[in-house]
């Protein structure tokens, strides 16, 4: 499975990455129309956590023993035993937000709508996730990991 | 003969298949369960009585979740009773099981106390599918709603009412909504925001008798509440609490407190005999005693560690606490732990307090470990202080960090990080 790694002494704290993750899961994949005509606009599922000087970009570890998918109350959080990814379902989703409170990393949100929540999905359907491609410092790296 | 027998098919029931399929692929596994379609979500029922959620949406595992495990799945069915020493269940149609390890998930069964009136018409309690199915029948023509406690599902089914249009009034026995779970503070946020709703809120009254209608006494019309004060409704929806459904081990030599008394890998005192979730008194990390924790994702977890050590995967539960995140009414709160301390002396709290924003947070310490907190409004860093109190950090250093809005990982000093968070941030 791939995994997003944060290269802390890389990371200058810019916050592209939390730009380019909210265009990419907005409704128009633009950058001008997601940021200033999309009502609501879109979250970030990334967040750039600084403590100057640290600063790196965190989002969903897709844990293997994932205490989300354990939490779930309604089945919406899975494990993809073939991705090995923590797949969320927004439709099966109760936005009880119980998984937020056992996320270990802060990595799930609740969505624009405060009816779901939200967070990373590796961007599916792209080669690289929308956050490691527009890194320009080379703070976040896609890694193949054994699951 | 089946390999594992459980009993029961909900949170703990499906953590336990889970868990025993992840170690042993093909032993066999057969699942008692008195409901037909066992593997819903039982929090989701009052999405079903809003008109939230239908039944399909309430399924927490796929459709063929019991023929995709392999699971002989008894539903409809009831364990009777149960011989430890020949080893097997005995059901409501006379057939033995006999099992080589057998797991005990009964859950609970909601608590109905002795209430003039309480058999009439139009009665209901809340917690499963079916009581949902009942309660939305009568909401066909009933207008008016009494809710007995305000507890978790109390507040729960308030809110369905509210959507359903319905007016409610909540009666609770102690001074404060949710006392078992928030403060004074957190509760009187949540006890406004309900009331903005239209909720008529009654506290430190219970209903001392339910009446019937003019027109037949059989159908309830209303109650009477502890001081004499008498209302009007359609219908009463207890919702005390749960109590263990232990009656399967009575009289047997399985050790019962007020629910079953499992060790750390959720085995009784008998051998090859387990129990999780409603019915069993686990850990509980905080108060670092075992005890009764009625909560869904505690019985999934519970049922995991049963359904490991069940197939032979040595494994121990690390414990819960009372914890439960909330969603009613659009405030989002978390509550993990201890909210009121008693002995103050013992304690330490930090507070912020924002009233024009509805934003409070309070996290107990001792010890400068975090044993409690209490997040209205702004729960997105909810799990990393929870990790930070699951793993009884210390954290005297970034004590005046931990409940700015820019708290997180980063604030923890660097060799903190690298113990807390090993080998996710190169």
């Amino acid at each position: 499975m791939k995994r997003i790694i944060a290269k802390q002494e890389f990371c200058m704290g810019c916050g592209l990455c939390e730009v380019y993750c909210t265009v990419q899961h907005s409704k128009t994949k633009d950058i001008v129309k997601a940021y200033n005509s999309e009502n609501p606009k879109p979250v970030s599922r990334i967040r750039v956590e600084m403590n100057k000087p640290v600063s790196f970009a965190i989002q969903c570890r897709h844990c293997e023993d994932a205490p989300c998918v354990t939490a779930c109350l309604s089945g919406a959080m899975r494990k993809d035993e073939e991705t090995g990814l923590v797949t969320h379902d927004p439709e099966k989703c109760m936005g009880c937000w119980t998984c937020i409170m056992v996320c270990p990393y802060g990595a799930i949100k609740i969505d624009v709508d405060g009816k779901v929540v939200a967070k990373c999905d590796q961007c599916a359907g792209l080669d690289v996730p929308a956050c490691v491609a527009n890194c320009p410092n080379g703070a976040l790296v896609c890694k193949e990991v054994k699951p | 003969m089946s390999k594992y027998v459980i009993v029961g098919a909900s949170a703990a029931g499906i953590g336990a298949v889970e868990a025993i399929r992840e170690v042993d692929p093909v032993g066999t596994i057969t699942v008692i369960s008195e409901e037909q379609c066992p593997q819903y979500s039982r929090p989701m029922i009052s999405d079903l009585v809003s008109g939230k959620a239908d039944f399909h949406k309430m399924m927490c595992r796929e459709d063929k979740f019991w023929e995709n495990n392999q699971v002989q799945a008894l539903t409809g069915r009831t364990a009777l009773h149960l011989d430890l020493t020949d080893k097997f269940v005995a059901l409501d149609k006379g057939d033995h099981i006999n099992y080589e390890k057998l797991l005990i998930a009964t859950g609970g069964r909601p608590f109905v106390p002795k209430i003039e009136g309480s058999d009439k018409d139009g009665v209901f309690t809340f917690t499963t599918v079916s009581d949902a199915e009942h309660l939305a029948a009568k909401l066909e023509t009933a207008k008016t709603a009494v809710v007995i406690g305000a507890g978790l599902i109390g507040i729960s089914v308030t809110e369905a009412l509210v959507k359903r249009g319905i007016k409610v009034t909540l009666v609770e026995l102690q001074d404060k909504i949710l006392s078992l779970l928030l403060d004074a503070k957190g509760s009187d946020i949540v006890e406004n925001v309900i009331k903005k709703a239209g909720v008529n809120i009654v506290t430190g009254q219970s209903v001392q008798r339910i009446t019937g209608k003019p027109e037949n006494d059989q159908v309830v019309g209303g109650v009477v509440l502890t001081k004499g004060e008498q209302m009007t409704c359609d219908a009463v929806i207890v919702a005390i609490g749960v109590v263990p459904r232990t009656e399967l081990v009575t009289g047997t030599t399985v050790k019962t407190n007020r629910g079953i008394i499992v060790d750390n890998t959720m085995r009784t005192n008998v051998p090859d005999v387990y129990a999780s979730g409603d019915v069993a008194e686990a850990y509980d990390f905080v108060l670092d005693q075992n005890r009764l924790l009625p909560l869904w994702p505690l019985a999934v977890l519970e049922g995991k560690v049963a359904g490991y050590n069940m197939a032979g995967k040595k494994t121990d539960y690390e414990g819960g606490t009372n914890m439960s995140a909330l969603k009613y009414f659009g405030v989002p709160i978390v509550s993990i732990g201890i909210a009121n301390p008693k002995d103050d002396a013992a304690y330490e709290t930090l507070v912020m307090h924002e009233p024009e924003r509805n934003l409070y947070k309070k996290l107990v310490l001792k010890d400068n470990v975090i044993v409690g907190m209490t997040l209205v409004n702004d729960i997105q860093k909810a799990g990393i202080l929870f990790h930070l109190m699951k793993n009884r950090v210390n954290v005297k250093k970034i004590k005046q960090q931990l409940l700015n809005e820019d708290f997180g990982i980063a604030t923890l000093p660097h060799s903190l990080r690298k113990k807390v968070y090993p080998g996710e941030i190169d």
